[in-house]
């Protein structure tokens, strides 16, 4: 039985790593400024496609891609921190949803426009390894290591670093983090920065799994909001754990019953979670 | 009764009815089309500002109940050969029996996280319905063309079908004022302000919440049954996009959150926007891009709205306009 | 009271001016009259001017497919303006269309076509792209007795819901797989296991369903029968079940993203199979860029470039030879829109050639005389065999039309083309397997 079930395991498993770095972006924004980033999903289709321009058009290693599209992320992060939350971080919940909401429309208004809807594939390949008697193909075990090695120097960053230590005073609580002389905008456009770069950063691991088109985030927007939800909102680790547990799920499920049921279960364990433990199975921060 | 007659009633459904009766002035099919699109949006805007505008909660997926309304609705019509009228009350009632479900679990959670959950609402009952084979699972039902030759030909069917949506939005038009004005309405409001104090005031907040949920939710069920048998054919991708929800959403942040004309004026202002956008030779290709930016700059610097931003401008206006 | 009566009246006056503006909204997308200068109804010399209407997804998700639809239609309107127009018994008629942005929803299709059967007076209407929007305008199609060629919509409950006056171009979706399973029985006789995994919605769930049933009568295993969701990217799981069941071929897929991610995967798992063959995705140009993974997968076509349908096929089989040759086709595609055109261009091009044909046989432009026409054609074009169905149950249902499949093969310089390897009489290499 368990010989049967070891293939969904592990691959549940590494995807379910993936998961959790796309959905880290989201949470962190979350938790430091209380906006729910509705343009989340257009910025990890960027990210595939800065890769795949990098790859296709200039011949870079998608890995090297990778950090040039990190770069790029912080950089476009900001921009929209300015150009689109700041004004409404004060305002109602339903402000910062539009507002980014109107990021997204921008974003797939223009980047279908350039690019239309067709697939795009990185035609890249790190072959096949076998690990403890399973398949699994090089780029998706690159993804993961990758994934958990950014989430390790996020978190050196947030708990080691100067400006780390203050976006977590920012999180704490704005208001004493001004009093205490922390720039609170720089910190908060920043922070946007970097949750842009590690959505962007997921997205560029992604196109090296799978074929991809520009509206292809949408549906990790929407994994992400169960991951969230699963690890706490605002907790970065939380985000991991949630997107090891929805890659398990979506790993394991399909060999009990059909396959369509998964987002079924996915989406009715999201509504439980929040109604019993809103505040995650981790118990996040409040 | 004074009340009745305040304009804040009258001028909203003056413009509805007139929004209504125009193509019955030009008797033009093609007008009449174009209207239905124009009303619906209204009705389901609307219906959502009784949560939204009154209550203060933020229903991301509100689009669910005019899916599995229209879903019920359709399913009656096709498989038990129900007439479009108990169709649409069925279409309602499901809608509003969900709400009520729905209302005394999720509507505990506040902000950010109602949000959230009823995003999940709608896509657990999307991929629900696409494993049911009694409602068509993922391919979804088609109505027989013989269908409407039962209401006196299609042409007849689709006249009344229009004016079944225009009656109906009417209503919500009503309801929504009555709702603004009642005590009940009142309550709602002070949920929005602030949900503790609320409380302490002896509003009973989480009845006060369920109903407002209950009520903005049975329209858009009766409206789906409207829509789905007008188009012939049901699939679960078209009745729970999510898309629309979020469409609906921006309508009530146009006009202004929490009026009673703020809805209306929205999503006539909506629809035509987008029918102008997409058909100018300057932007058909970044339509999308250029609503988002107008979205963008109405969110940043007119948060209240259209209605809201005339009522901060003068006071002749607030005692004219709700 | 004076000036309360004097503000309903502005009001209404707004309301109703708002109204009307709105109904202005929608102006055309686009209005081509491919010969430019004819104003209006009069063309050339004292000929008619037919319109044709119909919606193409600019936005959405659709929109690659639906534009090459649409310059395929736009291409047939030129060569015949070009040529004259057709000739009729009050003189030639021209073509000229008039088309809206469908954004790939349904929402506003039959607000649309309402409009462009009405107010823009459209002679004949061409279906949208994909069956679900196809439905929807169905409605509006038969209601305002206008005569619709559908093209890329290959569902075949469409054509059961008691229309009369809507005809299909396309194969319908419960033959696309049947001739996969036929070719595989003709080439490896002893393989007898099959797993068929789709995408779970419309077209997709049509399709397998029918090719389970069909291989199931033709003797074969069906080891696996499962759908995924519409948005899967990560197809291990599935992949990881169709490794356990352990089939001799595997048929399926559903549209471009989830094809070709599931082909990757696939590749990548390195899963041993005798055939792959998937919906969609395959015929589509872009598909080469799957490199390695796309070798030896197959999928079925409506049409392709090789498949050579001639005007001596035609005559062998008795039927009447329609239109240009494949070859004049794709020429003149190419020159006009500098790429090789795909089944949906085709598509686009073989609905107005069939209207073409049906008014040319009739004689005029009257839905009722068009309609007779169109039940009784029964002509080879290089599109291929176009005849429908016209009984009561299925009537427009297309009969005539054959899938070609085809497979990705390495030439022997090294790149990946396209080879029709089914049907035997079409094709232009034998079928590649085992695939790994």
């Amino acid at each position: 039985m368990f010989e049967s079930i070891l293939p969904f395991l592990v691959d549940g498993l590494l995807i379910g790593i993936v998961y959790g770095l796309v959905a880290m972006g989201l949470t962190l924004i979350f938790g430091i400024m209380n906006v729910i980033n509705l343009a989340h999903g257009p910025i990890i289709a960027l990210g595939m496609f800065g890769v795949y321009l990098f790859f296709t058009y200039m011949g870079f290693n998608p890995y090297f891609g990778l950090i040039l599209m990190a770069g790029v992320g912080l950089l476009f992060g900001i921009l929209i921190y300015f150009v689109a939350v700041h004004r409404v971080l004060n305002g109602p919940h339903l402000a910062g949803l539009l507002a980014t909401f109107a990021v997204n429309m921008m974003i797939i208004g223009i980047g279908t426009s350039i690019f239309s809807t067709s697939f795009r594939n990185v035609d890249y390949s790190l072959g096949s390894v076998d690990v403890v008697g399973v398949t699994v193909t090089g780029t998706r075990l690159a993804a993961s290591f990758v994934a958990i090695l950014v989430t390790a120097l996020l978190y050196a960053f947030l708990y080691r670093s100067r400006l780390g230590k203050n976006i977590r005073a920012v999180a704490n609580n704005r208001v004493s983090a001004e009093l205490m002389g922390i720039p609170s905008t720089r910190v908060l456009a920043i922070s946007f920065g970097i949750g842009t770069m590690l959505a962007m950063i997921s997205g560029g691991l992604l196109a090296t799994i799978q074929p991809f088109t520009i509206l292809s985030g949408s549906v990790y927007e929407l994994k992400s909001f169960v991951i969230v939800v699963l690890g706490g909102l605002g907790n970065p680790l939380g985000a991991m754990i949630g997107g090891i547990i929805l890659g398990l799920i979506e790993g394991l499920v399909p060999v009990f019953m059909k396959t369509t049921w998964v987002p079924v279960l996915e989406f009715a364990l999201f509504i439980l979670i929040l109604l019993v433990r809103p505040q995650g199975l981790f118990g996040a921060k409040q | 009764m004074k009340k009745w007659l305040q304009p804040g009633l009258w001028i909203p459904l003056l413009l509805v009815a007139a929004f209504a009766a125009y193509p019955a002035i030009t008797g033009s099919a093609s007008a009449r089309e174009t209207m239905f699109t124009m009303i619906m949006s209204i009705g389901l805007a609307s219906s959502l500002n009784i949560l939204l505008g009154y209550t203060g909660y933020v229903s991301f997926g509100h689009i669910v109940f005019f899916g599995l309304g229209g879903y019920l609705g359709f399913w009656a019509i096709d498989e038990l050969g129900w007439h479009l009228a108990p169709a649409v009350l069925l279409g309602g009632v499901t809608a509003g029996l969900l709400a009520l479900l729905l209302g005394l679990a999720i509507l505990r959670l506040r902000g950010a996280y109602f949000a959230l959950a009823t995003i999940g609402v709608n896509e657990a009952m999307k991929s629900l319905v696409m494993n049911l084979p009694f409602l068509g699972a993922a391919t979804g039902m088609e109505l027989n063309f013989s269908v409407y030759k039962s209401y006196g030909g299609p042409a007849t069917a689709l006249w009344m079908v229009y004016w079944s949506l225009a009656a109906i939005v009417l209503i919500i038009t009503v309801v929504s004022y009555a709702v603004k004005k009642s005590k009940f309405g009142l309550g709602l409001m002070a949920i929005r302000e602030d949900e503790d104090a609320a409380g302490i005031m002896g509003v009973v907040s989480s009845r006060a919440k369920t109903w407002a949920y209950v009520l903005s939710a049975v329209f858009p069920g009766m409206i789906g049954v409207l829509f789905f048998f007008k188009n012939g054919i049901i699939e679960p991708g078209s009745a729970f996009r999510l898309n629309l929800s979020i469409e609906l959403l921006v309508m009530v942040m146009l006009g202004g959150a929490g009026t009673v004309l703020g809805p209306i004026l929205g999503g006539a202002f909506y629809q035509r926007l987008r029918g102008l956008l997409l058909t100018s030779d300057l932007f058909k290709n970044i339509q999308l891009a250029v609503a988002g930016l107008l979205l963008l700059l109405i969110v940043l610097f007119i948060p209240s709205g259209a209605v809201g931003w005339l009522r901060e401008r003068s006071d002749r206006l607030r005692r004219v306009l709700e | 009271m004076l000036r309360k009566g004097f503000l309903i009246l502005l009001i209404v006056a707004l309301g109703v001016m708002l109204a009307a503006c709105a109904g202005e909204t929608s102006a055309p997308a686009g209005d081509s009259a491919a010969t430019g200068d004819s104003a209006g109804e009069a063309a050339g010399d004292g000929g008619q001017m037919a319109t044709i209407g119909f919606t193409a997804s600019l936005t959405g998700k659709l929109n690659v497919e639906s534009t090459r639809q649409t310059n395929g239609l736009n291409l047939w309107m030129k060569q015949v303006n070009d040529a004259g127009g057709v000739a009729l018994d009050g003189g030639a008629v021209q073509f000229q269309s008039t088309f809206y942005d469908d954004e790939s929803n349904q929402d506003r299709v039959q607000e649309l076509y309402t409009r462009l059967a009405t107010e823009d007076g459209a002679n004949f209407l061409i279906s949208p792209y994909s069956s679900g929007l196809t439905a929807a305008s169905s409605v509006i199609a038969e209601q305002y007795e206008k005569v619709m060629i559908t093209t890329g919509a290959a569902s075949d409950s469409n054509y059961t819901q008691g229309y009369t006056l809507v005809y299909q171009a396309y194969t319908p979706a419960s033959k696309y797989l049947t001739g996969a399973v036929d070719m595989i029985a003709a080439n490896s006789p002893d393989l007898k296991k099959l797993a068929i995994v789709h995408e779970n919605d419309k077209f997709s769930t049509d399709v397998s369903t029918a090719a389970e049933e069909y291989a199931l009568e033709q003797g074969f295993e069906v080891v696996l029968f499962e759908g995924y969701d519409s948005g899967t990217t990560d197809f291990a799981p599935i992949i990881n079940k169709v490794e356990q069941a352990g089939p001799d071929a595997i048929l399926g897929g559903g549209h471009f993203q989830d094809g070709s991610t599931f082909a990757r995967q696939l590749a990548e798992k390195g899963v041993a199979t005798e055939y792959l063959v998937l919906l969609v995705a395959p015929p589509e140009p872009t598909f080469a860029e799957l490199g390695d993974a796309a070798i030896a997968v197959a999928g079925p076509s409506q049409w392709e470039p090789q498949a050579a349908y001639t005007a001596e096929a035609a005559e062998a089989g008795g039927m009447e030879w329609y239109g240009p040759t494949g070859e004049e086709f794709v020429s003149a595609y190419e020159d006009e829109y500098g790429e090789e055109p795909s089944y949906h261009a085709a598509g686009g091009y073989t609905a107005g050639l069939v209207l073409q044909a049906a008014i040319e046989k009739a004689g005029s432009l009257e839905t009722a005389a068009v309609k007779e026409a169109l039940d009784g054609l029964d002509i080879l074009t290089f599109f291929g065999h176009i005849k429908f169905d016209t009984s009561e149950e299925a009537h427009g249902l297309q009969v005539g039309h054959e899938m070609v499949y085809i497979q990705w093969q390495k030439n022997d310089a090294g790149d990946l083309v396209k080879e029709i390897v089914w049907p035997a009489e079409a094709k232009t290499a034998e079928a590649l397997h085992p695939v790994r």
